[in-house]
């Protein structure tokens, strides 16, 4: 594989599971300060996808490129040390801790046996959690335990974690499932303003959503990417039309 | 005041404290030599107990086979000894004098090589902690990177627990077989025997108990004993925080065992032998239970729980030989099933609470008509997060665990 100047280069990806191919020789290429959705039926290997970069499911075949640097054979906390930050679906947070220590733990020091028995939270610490908790709008709720956040409080708060290792990609699985109207515009203006120094990729489903934050969106279908481009040229596409947007 | 009040509860130094005047005042004044040595002889399994706690309750991984180590460390302590009760003098009437009896009546001629390093009691103390931490590296190495976890890592730890034993019995010219090694009298010249060695012995297992305690609870302050619980909650959270969640459960397990081989090394100085009735699956299973009954959550309580079933365990196994083994199962199912965070979960959840009412019913109760209950009622729920203890600090998570795994 050549090296390229995207933050990320995924190509002839491939994964099968017992002869079923979840992704297909699938190319894809993310520009650095990019906000990319990736929409598609049920199915069609969104999630797999983000899997498959992030280290949590192993490629059949293909490479993933993060910065010219090959990701596929990597462990997974190496491929996050690299700067892939990955937010699950469903909110994946500390409960029981607040939500200051839920930031704290995933700030990138320490992160050794040892060296997280030798962590102190000092100034620089402080100040980061105040900044990333300010961005996500909890700075008033630091002291409080993550499992009495309301259910979009834990989605920004898991974005949140990731922020504080100020990732350079960001990949966000449906981040806006079960948020009001309200919330999903504070995430969409969250969204818009996080990527600016880093490139974001989101799975979404809501095609209002997807239209205000997408720079460009990529449709999939059975494991194989069907059309890419800005959303007006997605969406007039007669083969997406045919096997999503039409339902 | 109040400051320094808030800082002891949280970091919980006030029960390691009133654990520590219990051990080291209150026992020794109303016991004689031969209970206090019992009560020593309990806390070598508090070791075990409060490695259990840091493995299984704040890592969440189940060992069942913590014996292992605590047999391993009570060896290497048994082989020193019983070279040292092994001079020639004292084995002249032995076909190879100089080498420990059972080996004479195994038909060897002489020391085994591996034997030799154990005449220094330097490399003794230095294999007590190294060679149970280097088996315990060895096997949740292989295992945690494989993502070997739950019942299947527990199952594994058993058959490792039941391997030793049988090496050992088998083994019988090299480790005194099923007999163990018996005979054990002086540590350096010193008579491990008398009254007052016993006593001093008694005080250095307490001792180290309490150090050992403070080193967990440091750990668990620390941002490690954070992730720990963390990783038992949102393993996966974790890993995708850039961790390596295996190399902290290695540690984790390490760490335990190297707990648990303190724990066999003090009891083989205290009792005087080692065997393989201390190795196996069973007692491995009952250390379990000495941290289950008193807490899995809280340090403290895993001591308070190793001392507990043990005098149980003498006051029953003797007036009732038979019942004893069925009266330990239904403890643990019962502490599991009703109580899974054992003594110090009903401490936290009943106790507590109930100390908090008394203590907080008369001052409102004094300012207006209302009743104290019903000013107490929501200042109760508050309690475990302004003045959590040691005992429990983090009784929401071990409630919620519990209540899953139950």
């Amino acid at each position: 594989m050549s090296n390229t100047d995207f933050v990320l280069a995924v190509e002839d990806l491939t994964v099968s599971f017992d002869g079923f191919k979840a992704i297909d020789s699938l190319n894809l290429y993310v520009d650095r300060g990019e906000l990319r959705v990736v929409i598609g039926p049920n199915g069609a290997g969104k999630t797999t996808l983000l899997d498959l970069i992030c280290g949590k499911t192993k490629a059949s075949a293909g490479s993933i490129k993060f910065k010219n640097q090959e990701m596929t054979r990597l462990p997974e906390h190496m491929i996050v040390r690299a700067g892939i930050g990955r937010k699950f679906q469903t909110p994946s947070i500390y409960e029981n801790l607040s939500v200051f220590k839920n930031l704290e733990v995933s700030y990138p020091r320490g992160r050794g046996v040892f060296g997280a028995l030798g962590f102190k939270c000092d100034d620089a610490v402080k100040a980061k959690v105040d900044e990333v908790a300010g961005m996500i709008g909890l700075a008033d709720r630091l002291d409080l335990e993550a499992g009495l956040l309301s259910h979009g409080q834990k989605q920004w708060l898991e974005i949140g974690m990731l922020l504080m290792q100020d990732p350079e990609l960001l990949m966000l699985d449906e981040p806006i499932a079960g948020m009001s109207a309200r919330e999903r515009e504070l995430t969409a203006d969250l969204l818009n303003r996080i990527c600016q120094n880093r490139s974001v990729i989101v799975i979404e489903h809501d095609m209002d959503f997807v239209a205000r934050i997408a720079h460009k969106v990529t449709v999939m279908h059975q494991g194989k990417i069907l059309a890419e481009g800005s959303m007006d040229k997605v969406q007039s596409d007669p083969k997406v039309i045919d096997v999503y947007l039409g339902h | 005041m109040d400051a320094i009040k808030t800082w002891l509860g949280r970091s919980g130094l006030a029960s390691i404290a009133i654990l520590a005047v219990l051990l080291l005042v209150v026992f020794p004044l109303a016991m004689d030599t031969f209970r206090l040595n019992l009560v020593g002889k309990y806390l070598t399994y508090g070791f075990v107990a409060i490695g259990l706690v840091m493995l299984w309750g704040y890592g969440g991984v189940l060992s069942l086979g913590q014996g292992v180590f605590f047999g391993l460390g009570g060896y290497a302590m048994a082989m020193f000894l019983k070279l040292e009760a092994s001079d020639p003098e004292s084995t002249k009437i032995q076909s190879t004098p100089g080498i420990p009896d059972f080996m004479d009546w195994n038909q060897l001629t002489e020391l085994p090589l591996w034997w030799e390093p154990f005449n220094s009691f330097g490399f003794t103390l230095f294999a007590v902690v190294a060679v149970p931490v280097l088996l315990a590296f060895i096997i949740s190495y292989a295992m945690f990177k494989r993502r070997v976890g739950g019942v299947y890592f527990a199952i594994i730890t058993q058959a490792v627990a039941l391997i030793l034993t049988v090496l050992i019995i088998g083994q019988q010219g090299y480790t005194g077989g099923v007999n163990g090694m018996t005979d054990l009298k002086t540590l350096m010249g010193w008579d491990i025997r008398t009254d007052e060695a016993k006593t001093l012995l008694y005080f250095l297992t307490a001792a180290l108990l309490l150090g050992a305690i403070l080193l967990c609870r440091w750990i668990q302050l620390s941002k490690l004993g954070t992730l720990l619980l963390a990783m038992r909650d949102k393993e996966d959270r974790v890993r995708f925080s850039g961790y390596d969640v295996s190399m902290f459960k290695v540690f984790a397990f390490c760490l335990a065992a190297a707990l648990s081989a303190i724990g066999g090394a003090m009891f083989t100085l205290q009792v005087g032998f080692m065997s393989p009735s201390f190795v196996g699956i069973v007692p491995s299973i009952e250390m379990v239970i000495f941290a289950a009954v008193g807490g899995r959550m809280s340090l403290v309580g895993a001591v308070y729980g190793a001392l507990l079933v043990n005098f149980g365990k003498t006051y029953f196994s003797e007036t009732f030989p038979d019942l004893w083994l069925f009266l330990m199962a239904a403890l643990f199912i019962g502490v599991v099933m009703a109580f899974p965070n054992g003594l110090a979960g009903l401490y936290e959840s009943h106790v507590k609470p109930w100390l908090a009412r008394r203590k907080q019913a008369p001052a409102p109760g004094g300012t207006g008509g209302e009743p104290p209950s019903a000013s107490a009622a929501p200042a109760a729920p508050t309690v475990p997060h302004t003045t959590t203890s040691a005992a429990v600090p983090t009784a929401g998570i071990g409630a919620k665990v519990s209540s899953q795994s139950a």
